[in-house]
């Protein structure tokens, strides 16, 4: 239910800077991915946004109102941390019900609040227990409904699912999904490293590094058209290739880049590229070659269905007009169009 | 095996058997020599000779002796309670909000409860005549607590700080006060340290000597370590070892046995104050 | 944003937020009681006993505020005489003084040092896996969990001159051909109270050892053991070093403890000059002679003998005592 500012926050601990200004808007009702690598500032820019830990500098507004210094129980957020976080001593039923209890709200209107939620995560059946005595799977959802009784305007994840195995993992994306869309008007930010939870849950995806924001867009946007290097090689797996040399200035720029699926195999001779196949994986749906093509690193070219390339055969490639993606030499997009083209 | 192992093996039990008889030979001889009366108390011997309960009515008879048995247990928990209940709070504030000179006011506590006692001996003896406490129990809870309360205060913040911090941060979230986290959130989790300190502060406060000795002087105000002290017999010459070995039996047991039943705890608690109990 | 904002007032404002507000005031709050009470009842008896080392207070002037201002007489004064010798007073130059500086500092650190190297073997032998373990750390729990009063009183009977079980095992294996008042001599009295506190004191150091040599990862050893290394090597090259930081701090606690012994010396060997400690001096000046002045200056010395210690420890070996760091 509300739309988030920032406007130039930073974050420094002592001398170390850690957020290094950052501006952001995060819309009503939007779900919003942060990512980017390990240490980039990615849990403590939700902490700022959060009240857990102060603003050093700069504003951050809740529906244009300034809430730097607002509690984070009065900001009217809940959040849902990677290690669930659920009070050891208290049962379910309590553990969702403690928020409210401590808001002073009336008995009936909690309990129907907390049944509510507890129905929705399909959990009602375990209220009654301890923390201790629920699965993974049940903890984190336990965290969820917590989060959800307290109604907030603001739901803010941290990492939620990288405790689970990989099966939990998908159900509760798609319960968390689910919840999204129920919630219709709750602005949601959720952190994570995962790939696919990021393309999937997002409206949009915040891109950090180095406590900056790199770039901010829907996922097909930061995938067809990633405006660094950095963006272009953090989105997609498996990671986009990279070349440099005279494979990129004969396409005037730095660096070329060109996913693996926008790689085809052509009669020999054919394509701009050649080389030999020296290693293939089978996914079952797709196979991914490894072409040397006397680059850096070996092309990775994914392949839909069961084409039997033997290891060491000789191939020719061909990118796909349009889909190639060109780099300067500080890692911004060539604007410029090729002539050559 | 190799001989050579065999023979390092026999020496390994060896070993451990010694640290043993050791450690519980001299309470073993206590035991012994607290049934023994007349001529069999003065001959040495390493296997009980009699079953004499003699001693013990001699020192269970004394109602100065069950005086000071109880004076000891009313110092004690009053002190440890009072500590208790000024550490919680104060070992959230040190463990969990950070706030400048939190290091340095850290060491100051942990100093105070490592500093001479006798130190403070006069000037404490002035404010004790001044509250008009001397020879009272009173005067020994408040001199206890300059030892009890740091170490109450260190123990806990040791513990207070391994509690995961983000269960205290949902619990900000859910809207809880820094009371509220201490009191809802975090005392239920902390119990069995709270019991661990406690005990801890307990065997300290029952064993303490130096004030006892110096704050109180009628007989009915003595604490166990004092009267133990100070067992007199009929004559100034002859010492009544029987009653005295009697005496210390029966204010050891009880603390052998909560020792030996909280002993992984004790252990943990050890460790986490590094300060002798 | 409507209002002008000074660049101070708004790094003021950032600076703080509610909840950081909140929980430093939360803490004050919960600091105050304990702080107030410890300055009651240790800051402010502590600066008193100072104070009371610069004046002539005794039995008869002490309560009634009439002990008067002497500035260092105490401590150290002298006196040139008629015949121009100049004779020496205080606490700084009485012999009976510096007997129990001497005795103090040679008990703490023959005690310690002891306790430290017996510790540590047991500690290796708790290490050890083998059947009865817990049992046998039960056993070594009791000399501690025994009150140190009671620990002189049994002792005191065990080396008792004509009776004593000691003086018996020695005579009986004919190491002695006499039996030994060992808590009455001079020659010996220390060293009854050392094996006392040796024996007392000696699983507590182990324990803490123990607890240091458990955190030293198994495989650690493993590794070591597969390539051939000297058992003794690996106590010196792996053992010893990771050991260091828990032994550091439990050999200062061991030593403080150790500077300010009373109760055991008091007890087992009352009034002898070859055991008598700083605390103990200054025991009997306050509380047996009334001399408040001479006593206090003597509990002065030793806290700040203490004080120059610790200081030292803490500067000189870096000992992250507080934990803070880790
Ligand atoms: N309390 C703190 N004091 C000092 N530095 C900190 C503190 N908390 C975090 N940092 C530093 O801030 C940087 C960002 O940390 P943050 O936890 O936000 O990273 P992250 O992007 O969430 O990483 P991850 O993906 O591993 O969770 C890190 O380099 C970290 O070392
Ligand atoms: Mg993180």
């Amino acid at each position: 239910m509300a739309n988030i500012q920032l406007r130039n926050v930073t974050k420094t601990y002592g001398a170390v800077n850690v957020i290094k200004g950052i501006d952001l808007e995060i819309r009503r009702g939007e779900f919003m991915v942060f990512v980017g690598p390990s240490g980039c500032g990615k849990s403590t820019l939700l902490r700022l946004i959060s009240g857990l830990e102060s603003i050093s500098t700069g504003d951050l507004y809740f529906d244009g109102e300034r809430v730097n210094n607002v509690l984070p129980s009065k900001r009217g957020i809940a959040m849902v941390f990677q290690s669930y976080a659920l009070y050891p001593h208290m049962t379910v039923y309590d553990n969702m019900a403690f928020g409210m209890k401590l808001g002073g709200s009336n008995k009936a209107d909690m309990d129907a609040r907390v049944r509510r939620a507890a129905q929705m995560l399909q959990i009602d059946h375990l209220l009654d227990r301890l923390p201790k005595q629920l699965s993974g799977g049940q903890r984190q959802r336990v965290a969820i409904g917590r989060a959800i009784v307290r109604d907030p305007r603001v739901f803010l994840f941290d990492e939620p699912l990288s405790n689970l195995d990989a099966a939990l993992r998908v159900q509760t994306r798609l319960e968390i999904a689910k919840l999204h869309h129920d919630m219709r008007d709750v602005t949601m930010i959720y952190v994570t490293h995962d790939q696919v939870e990021a393309m999937t849950l997002a409206d949009r995806i915040c891109v950090l590094r180095d406590g900056l924001v790199e770039q901010v867009g829907t996922p097909t946007e930061l995938y067809d058209h990633p405006n660094s290097v950095f963006v272009a090689g953090f989105i997609g797996s498996p990671k986009m290739n990279f070349l440099d040399g005279d494979f990129a200035r004969a396409h005037g720029c730095a660096t070329l880049g060109i996913r693996s699926e926008h790689i085809d195999l052509v009669p020999q001779g054919a394509g701009i590229w050649q080389g030999q196949v020296i290693h293939a994986e089978d996914l079952g749906s797709d196979n991914y070659l490894f072409v040397e093509i006397g680059s850096k690193e070996p092309l990775i070219v994914r392949q839909p269905g069961k084409v039997a390339v033997p290891e060491g055969a000789t191939v020719s490639l061909q990118p796909r007009p349009g889909m190639l993606h060109r780099f300067d030499e500080t890692g911004r997009p060539v604007q410029a169009p090729l002539a050559a083209e | 095996m190799t001989a050579s192992s065999i023979f390092w093996n026999v020496m390994f039990y060896i070993g451990v058997a010694l640290v043993v008889l050791i450690a519980v030979f001299p309470f073993y001889y206590a035991v012994l020599s607290s049934f023994e009366t007349g001529t069999d108390l003065f001959r040495v011997n390493y296997l009980p000779q009699s079953w004499d309960f003699s001693n013990y009515e001699t020192v269970l008879g004394r109602a100065s002796f069950l005086r000071s048995v109880l004076n000891s247990v009313f110092v004690a928990t009053v002190t440890v309670l009072a500590a208790l209940l000024l550490a919680v709070t104060a070992s959230y504030a040190l463990a969990r909000v950070r706030f400048r000179g939190r290091g340095l006011l850290l060491l100051t506590i942990l100093a105070v409860s490592m500093f001479p006692q006798i130190a403070v001996l006069s000037g404490l003896y002035e404010l004790i005549n001044w509250l008009g406490l001397y020879n009272t129990p009173w005067a020994l809870i408040i001199s206890y607590t300059i030892f009890t309360l740091p170490f109450t205060v260190w123990v806990l913040t040791t513990f207070m700080r391994d509690l995961p911090v983000e269960i205290e941060e949902a619990a900000i979230v859910d809207g809880a006060s820094p009371w509220v986290i201490i009191t809802k959130v975090f005392l239920p989790l902390l119990w069995p340290a709270m019991v661990t300190t406690g005990l801890l502060a307990f065997i300290g406060a029952w064993n303490e000597f130096l004030f006892a000795l110096t704050f109180t002087i009628d007989e009915t105000q003595r604490t166990v370590p004092v009267a133990i002290a100070n067992f007199s017999g009929a004559s100034v010459q002859e010492i009544p070892w029987g009653p005295i070995m009697a005496a210390s039996v029966v204010v050891t047991v009880p603390l052998i046995i909560l020792v030996l039943v909280f002993q992984r705890k004790i252990v943990a608690g050890l460790t986490a104050g590094g300060v002798k109990g | 944003m409507t209002t002008t904002i000074t660049a101070a007032t708004e790094r003021a404002m950032a600076r703080e937020t509610g909840l950081q507000q909140q929980r430093v005031r939360a803490a004050f709050w919960f600091l105050a009681p304990m702080l107030l009470m410890l300055f009651f009842v240790a800051a402010w008896p502590l600066f008193r006993s100072i104070m009371f080392s610069f004046t002539d207070a005794d039995a008869n002037n002490i309560f009634s505020g009439g002990a008067e201002w002497v500035g260092f007489e105490n401590y150290l004064t002298w006196r040139v005489r008629e015949n121009g010798d100049i004779r020496w007073r205080g606490v700084l130059a009485d012999p009976d003084w510096w007997n129990a500086v001497w005795n103090t500092v040679r008990f703490a650190i023959i005690s310690v040092g002891l306790e430290t190297v017996l510790g540590l073997l047991v500690a290796l032998m708790l290490n050890a896996e083998f059947k009865g373990r817990g049992l046998v750390r039960a056993a070594i729990l009791i000399p501690w969990a025994i009150p140190t009063i009671v620990s002189a009183r049994m002792w005191g009977w065990m080396l008792n001159d004509q009776y004593g079980i000691i003086n018996s095992m020695l005579l009986s294996v004919g190491l002695i051909d006499s039996p030994i008042a060992w808590t009455a001599r001079p020659d010996t009295a220390m060293i009854a109270v050392l094996i006392v506190d040796i024996w007392k004191t000696t699983p507590f150091m182990a324990l803490l050892m123990l607890a240091g040599l458990q955190m030293i990862p198994r495989d650690m050893y493993e590794s070591a053991k597969i390539d051939g290394i000297h058992p003794v090597k690996v106590f010196f090259r792996v053992t010893l070093p990771l050991l260091k930081p828990a032994l550091m701090v439990a050999v200062i606690f061991r030593l403080l403890d150790a500077l300010r012994i009373f109760d055991l010396i008091w007890v087992l060997t009352p009034r002898s000059e070859g055991t008598v400690t700083m605390s103990v001096i200054s025991f009997q000046n306050i509380r047996e002679f009334g001399d408040y002045a001479e006593g206090s200056a003597q509990s002065s010395l030793l806290f700040l003998i203490i004080l120059i210690f610790v200081g030292l420890y803490i500067w000189l070996g870096r000992v992250d005592l507080t934990g803070e760091r880790s």
